[in-house]
């Protein structure tokens, strides 16, 4: 119990350092840039109190459950053998897992004013609560098939730059002709589907399923997934842009 | 007491976000795997700790840096701190915005080590690589990248120069990296592009870029508020590159003044092997693990 303890107050410390950057940036900002007292600073620090514990928590919960969960998963889907059973959990865990993400919602709702003042959509509920929905499931859509290439890419051994680059290549020229209200839109979907649950899952079922089929590299192959994950919402988001004009 | 029910109400809102992943992984492990999960106390343990760690982690934004960093993003972006004592708003000088691009770089910086699926990918990085890529390394490397960006993309809202020319000759770059750096890292390199955009970073560089859209004349917040985001996923990837492009030059320093024992580039070599035998390049890897 002792031991446990003094691992507990190590991770803490541990969150603490990964806190101090932003806490010296913003007194530095605050008492020399700006030249203003701190407002209400009990409330700060109880603010920073609970960013710290939550961060300790959070890496502690990291190693014991969501590294493992998805490690044994890939590896138990490897040892079943069934491709079309492995490529529909990863679409729906990229699919399931985007289309109810907050932040996506909010993006959604935001998009969907934008484009009824904008005259795009009818400025009526209805028409955009449609647009809302069909700009976050086109979304949800893209993960949860860059998952899928991605996980198919793992299992060929496709080199991931081949993918990225040609990817990249299309989203210039999806930016030629797409409408342009939807460009800045399109460019930032692609960083909001990564949420903080779904990024270590997806990271550990990639590394797992390197290291479990013979002949590939963890390392090489492993990663990518995320990559891909924000790829796709680009270029999707600029077809529905195209499609709805 | 106030306080409790706030974290109680987080921590259910964070339930019912990690309700479909649950139910995805329950629904695949019992169905189609149909064998108990290994060590499922520990596991469920793990998972209550992360909602309970993400809940008390996004309360504590909420109460501590999200309402200062914007109210600060707003205050520095200000007309009133901006051109203090002209009284006639004659033109815009990008130089005067220079308190804006440091603090958009100092922030970026921060807030990206305090990003937890960073940390989650960075503490991957460093068990699969055994120990060559360094968690710390890796992650300040990231930082330093999304610190750039930021400043740079706060400039390009300044200038008001479209966003299309950045964001391509920032790909271009990326292509060119891609041929000359270590091939271990490039997928890890473009992950790192991706999880850099997420809790902690987002709505403190979001309010940045609309303080600045709105502020300056001419500017949308519609148009030109968008797109810091795209900065600070762009140049981390151009930044973890780099970072091993250092680390190989070093290593090949080192090399050459004969010490080859002391530290073997693994990259290089496994490269040469992939080039010769595709197959076996792996089974090298893996023993070098």
């Amino acid at each position: 119990m002792n031991q446990q303890f003094i691992v507990f107050l190590k991770a803490l410390l541990g969150s603490c350092k990964d806190l101090l950057p932003i806490i010296l940036v913003i007194a530095f900002f605050q008492f020399a840039v700006l030249q203003q007292p701190m407002p209400n600073i009990g409330d700060i620090l109880v603010g920073l109190a609970l960013v710290v514990l939550g961060l300790t928590f959070f890496i502690y919960g990291l190693e014991m459950g969501l590294f493992p969960i998805g490690e044994s998963m890939a590896q138990a889907f490897a040892k079943k053998g069934s491709v079309s059973w492995l490529l529909t959990f990863a679409f729906c865990l990229g699919f399931g897992t985007t289309v109810a993400e907050p932040s996506l919602i909010a993006v959604a709702k935001e998009a969907a004013s934008v484009a009824a003042s904008g005259g795009i959509i009818n400025d009526t509920l209805a028409a955009q609560l449609s647009y809302a929905n069909g700009l976050r499931f086109t979304v949800a859509f893209a993960v949860g098939l860059a998952i899928v290439v991605g996980v198919l890419r793992i299992i060929r051994g496709w080199p991931i730059q081949y993918l990225i680059l040609g990817g990249y290549v299309l989203v210039v020229l999806m930016t030629m002709i797409a409408p342009s209200w939807i460009i800045g839109i399109a460019y930032d979907s692609g960083g909001v589907t990564t949420s903080t649950i779904t990024v270590p899952l997806v990271t550990a079922l990639g590394v797992g399923l390197a290291s479990a089929i013979k002949g590939r590299n963890p390392m090489t192959d492993g990663f990518g997934l995320i990559a891909l994950a924000s790829l796709t919402p680009m270029i999707f988001v600029m077809i529905y842009g195209m499609v709805i004009s | 007491m106030a306080l409790l029910i706030e974290l109680l109400t987080t921590l259910k809102n964070t339930v019912i976000d990690v309700l479909p992943i649950l139910s995805i992984i329950l629904g695949f492990q019992l169905l189609v795997i149909r064998k108990p999960i290994p060590h499922v106390k520990q596991v469920g343990f793990g998972f209550i700790y992360v909602l309970i760690g993400l809940a008390l982690f996004l309360l504590g934004l909420e109460k501590a840096l999200f309402p200062l960093g914007k109210m600060m993003a707003t205050q520095l972006t200000a007309p009133e701190f901006i051109h203090a004592g002209e009284q006639v708003l004659t033109r815009i000088h990008w130089s005067d915005y220079l308190w804006v691009y440091i603090f958009a770089a100092a922030i970026g910086f921060s807030t990206t080590i305090a990003e937890p699926s960073l940390i989650a990918v960075a503490i991957k990085a460093e068990e699969v690589s055994g120990g060559a890529i360094k968690a710390n390394s890796l992650r300040i490397s990231v930082a330093i990248g999304v610190a750039i960006g930021i400043a740079l993309g706060s400039y390009r809202i300044v200038v008001g120069h479209p966003i299309h020319y950045y964001i391509i000759s920032g790909y271009v770059v990326v292509v060119i990296q891609t041929f000359f750096c270590p091939k271990l890292i490039v997928p890890l390199a473009y992950d790192s592009g991706g999880v850099t955009t997420s809790t902690v970073t987002v709505p403190l560089v979001a309010a940045l870029g609309l303080g600045l859209a709105s502020t300056i004349p001419g500017r949308s917040p519609l148009i030109d508020g968008f797109g810091l985001i795209a900065f600070a996923s762009l140049f981390p990837i151009i930044a973890v590159m780099a970072y091993a492009q250092l680390t190989q030059a070093k290593t090949h320093q080192i090399e050459r003044q004969g010490e080859k024992r002391k530290r073997i580039n693994i990259n290089k070599r496994s490269l040469r092997q992939n080039k010769q035998e595709p197959l076996k390049s792996s089974k090298h890897d893996k023993r070098n693990r």
